[in-house]
């Protein structure tokens, strides 16, 4: 596998694009668990998935493989389903109590 | 009439669906009525069927009505279908006519009762089944109409199931049938395994085939079939004890529709038996031991259908001591008759009961003739009859059985031949304490507790008991035409040669198995011997009998008790079953059984509880956990890329 093979749109590598997703979405794991605020938590989780559908892309226009692409729309049909549900979720946490801290949320410990 | 054959059993199915739906708005003694015609109907298709059969010669007298077929499975075809040919035929003919004659009779007997029409309800389907059983062409076929009779015999014995003894007299017979129908399942298993088929016809095609020992074993488990249904030794308590039904019952299973399957099975499976002389040798001894220990047993009873109920048993050792010889024609001839004087004699008995508000007990019955003099004049005739009186019904059928005997074995012909003097004598016995010598039935009874003090519950205003009385016409036709029918039973062997039982029979069966020449010597003298030994049975027990009531001697507890039979089977099978049941239900069921539910549960609730620590409820917590599984698989992966 040589350099101009990788190359995207003529000069970036896709190693870059690569490099950059997996820095995103270890920032999202990362602040998903320092994080105490329900909000933010989802924050950081669509920064995961979405780091995870840039490799996707990335690697479909490396491979010249459309299958890539083709996921990522899947995952975005997805996401906005969970993003729904998700931010229903939040939304009733909020009504209910005045602030949303996840930590006070523990009434499934076992 | 041939191509409506299927009618002779869906008339008085169509009976039973009427009660079903309609019985009781029928209602007395109207759905009696509707019972009796729809078994009447299936007589009168019966008599069709047999005079079209008649239109053919001897040889080619069979016919198939392939029905439906009903469990068709790789190579298992088992198709409904109905068999006719001279064995069912004769069959179906009695066990109509017999039972529709039953049917009339119930209507008078059972009048006032609470269950009037849940009674013909039964009644008709028990006709239904045996006649599913007789006209079946396959060994299932026949399975379905024995499970019917038996299924029936239970609700019909226990018809007055509040009363304590007839629900266990159904129960008991249900168990012992129940013993026979492993038997005829096994036997049904082991046929289709050696010729893959249940057809009778073609079973027997195939007997050149099969191995001796497996028609010894086919034989010797229909043989523990037909013990359990028509009551032989090991297993006829149950048929002593089936008196706690009503009497039309005791009438019906006796003459017509129980008992007599098993002595037509083996009948029907005659090539079988045939094949394998062993069986059949032994059948014939269980038979002449049946014969002889029911006729003890039968001499000592105090209830005159327990009596009966005896005989009968005896008399079934008789046909399956004339099949055993290989004289299936002699035991037909004898099923046929037995049907007519054992119906009327219990039907007789009926009426005694009837007049006697309920009293079973011969000891407080007594010169009868003078109030039932109907009754005493058919009951009579089924007497003399069953005696083997000359020139009655049961003189003929029980020579010819005697004689069959006589040609197999000498041994046999003997316990045969003081079998028939203690018949003459038991009988005679109860006809002299119910209709002759002095009144007792107005004696109080002597043991207040017995099972006979019970029916005395129709004393007078000033406590004494009301003279008996003679039944109504609906109960003593029925006994007019049996008693007919006892009286000339006897024609069908000696009438026109063309028209008699054994030429209209005799093609259905592969041969007697013994040399019958010279029985036809032998055979004016065996004859002679039988009627002299009737003659002097009747005179001996009406000498004793007549003139005293009480003869402690001759009624010795062993035989009272039927030879302890119920006692010992109780010891050997009633208490180790009940010893075992209360070591599972103390040892087993508490231990074992609970113990493994227990166990599970335990174990279930330990490992919860030691692993619930890890749900913590909080978020973060498991979406460390989370994390630290994409680090780990991530890690593997790293580790396959460099080293692997």
């Amino acid at each position: 596998m040589n350099a101009a093979n990788t190359a995207i749109n003529g000069g970036i590598p896709g190693e870059w694009y690569l490099a950059l997703a997996a820095v995103l979405f270890a920032i999202g794991a990362f602040g998903l668990l320092i994080r105490r605020n329900v909000l933010v938590m989802f924050m950081c989780i669509e920064l995961m998935l979405n780091a995870a559908n840039l490799t996707f892309v990335t690697f479909a226009n490396m491979l010249h493989d459309i299958g890539g692409q083709v996921l990522v729309f899947f995952v975005l049909v997805v996401a906005a389903a969970e993003v729904v549900v998700g931010l229903g979720i939040v939304v009733a946490i909020f009504r209910r109590r005045a602030n949303a801290t996840a930590d006070d949320l523990h009434l499934m410990k076992g | 009439m041939l191509q409506v054959t299927y009618l002779i059993i869906l008339l008085p199915l169509v009976g039973f669906a009427v009660q079903l739906v309609a019985g009781r708005k029928l209602g007395d003694p109207l759905a009696g009525w509707v019972a009796t015609a729809f078994v009447a109907a299936s007589f009168v298709v019966s008599v069709g069927v047999y005079l079209d059969l008649l239109t053919v010669s001897g040889a080619d007298r069979s016919y198939t009505q392939n029905l439906w077929t009903w469990i068709p499975v790789g190579g298992l075809q088992v198709h409904a279908s109905l068999y006719v040919d001279p064995l069912s035929t004769t069959m179906f003919l009695f066990v109509t006519g017999i039972s529709a004659l039953i049917h009339l009779y119930s209507i008078g007997y059972m009048k006032g009762d609470r269950d009037f029409s849940k009674f013909f309800l039964y009644l008709n389907l028990f006709v239904a089944s045996m006649l599913i059983l007789v006209l079946g062409s396959n060994m299932l076929m026949t399975f379905v109409g024995w499970e019917g009779v038996g299924t029936c015999s239970y609700f019909l014995i226990s018809f007055w199931f509040t009363r304590e003894e007839a629900a266990s007299a159904g129960k008991k017979a249900f168990i012992y049938n129940r013993i026979g129908d492993v038997g005829f399942l096994a036997a049904i298993f082991l046929t289709f395994e050696s010729t893959g088929t249940l057809e009778y016809q073609q079973v027997f095609k195939d007997i050149p085939h099969m191995q001796p020992g497996t028609i010894t074993a086919i034989c010797l488990l229909l043989l523990v079939a037909v013990a359990g249904k028509s009551a032989q030794l090991p297993l006829f308590p149950w048929l002593a004890d089936a008196m706690e039904g009503p009497t039309p019952v005791s009438a019906l299973i006796h003459a017509a529709t129980m008992v007599t399957a098993g002595v037509y099975l083996l009948c029907r499976v005659n090539p079988l038996l045939h094949a394998s002389p062993d069986a059949s040798f032994i059948v014939a001894i269980v038979g002449a031991a049946t014969a002889f220990v029911a006729a003890t047993i039968a001499c000592a009873q105090q209830d005159i259908k327990k009596v009966l109920a005896y005989s009968t048993v005896s008399q079934l050792g008789y046909m399956f001591l004339a099949i055993g010889c290989g004289a299936y024609e002699a035991a037909v001839f004898l099923m046929v008759v037995h049907a007519f004087f054992k119906a009327l004699l219990f039907l007789g008995s009926g009426s005694v009961i009837h007049g006697l508000h309920d009293e079973q007990d011969l000891k407080r019955m007594g010169n009868l003739r003078i109030y039932l003099p109907l009754t005493f004049f058919t009951f009579a005739v089924g007497w003399l009859a069953i005696a083997g009186v000359p020139p009655l019904s049961g003189f003929w059928a029980k020579g010819d059985v005697l004689d069959n005997a006589w040609a197999a074995h000498p041994a046999l012909w003997v316990v045969g031949v003081v079998t028939a003097f203690l018949t003459a004598y038991y009988m005679s016995r109860l006809t002299g304490l119910a209709f002759f010598g002095k009144d007792r039935w107005n004696k109080p009874p002597i043991d207040p507790g017995s099972t006979a003090a019970r029916h005395t519950e129709h004393p007078n205003a000033d406590g004494s008991l009301p003279e008996p009385h003679e039944s109504k016409p609906i109960m003593t036709v029925p006994l007019i035409i049996l008693a007919v029918l006892a009286a000339f039973g006897g024609l069908l062997a000696t009438a026109n040669p063309h028209l008699s039982l054994d030429n209209w029979i005799s093609p259905v069966f592969t041969g007697t198995l013994y040399n019958d020449h010279e029985v036809s010597r032998t055979v004016w003298k065996l004859s002679t011997l039988d009627a002299v030994i009737a003659i002097i049975g009747v005179t001996v027990a009406l000498r004793i009998w007549v003139r005293r009531a009480e003869n402690p001697k001759l009624e010795s507890n062993f035989l009272l008790h039927s030879w302890y039979l119920n006692e010992l089977y109780d010891l050997l099978i009633g208490r180790p079953g009940a010893r075992l049941a209360q070591f599972s239900s103390a040892v087993i069921d508490t231990k074992v059984i609970d113990g493994a539910v227990n166990g599970v549960a335990v174990l279930t609730r330990r490992s919860g509880s030691a692993v619930r620590r890890i749900q913590t409820g909080y978020v973060r917590n498991y979406a460390l956990w989370i994390v630290v599984g994409i680090v780990l698989v991530l890690a593997f992966m790293l580790t396959r890329l460099w080293w692997g």
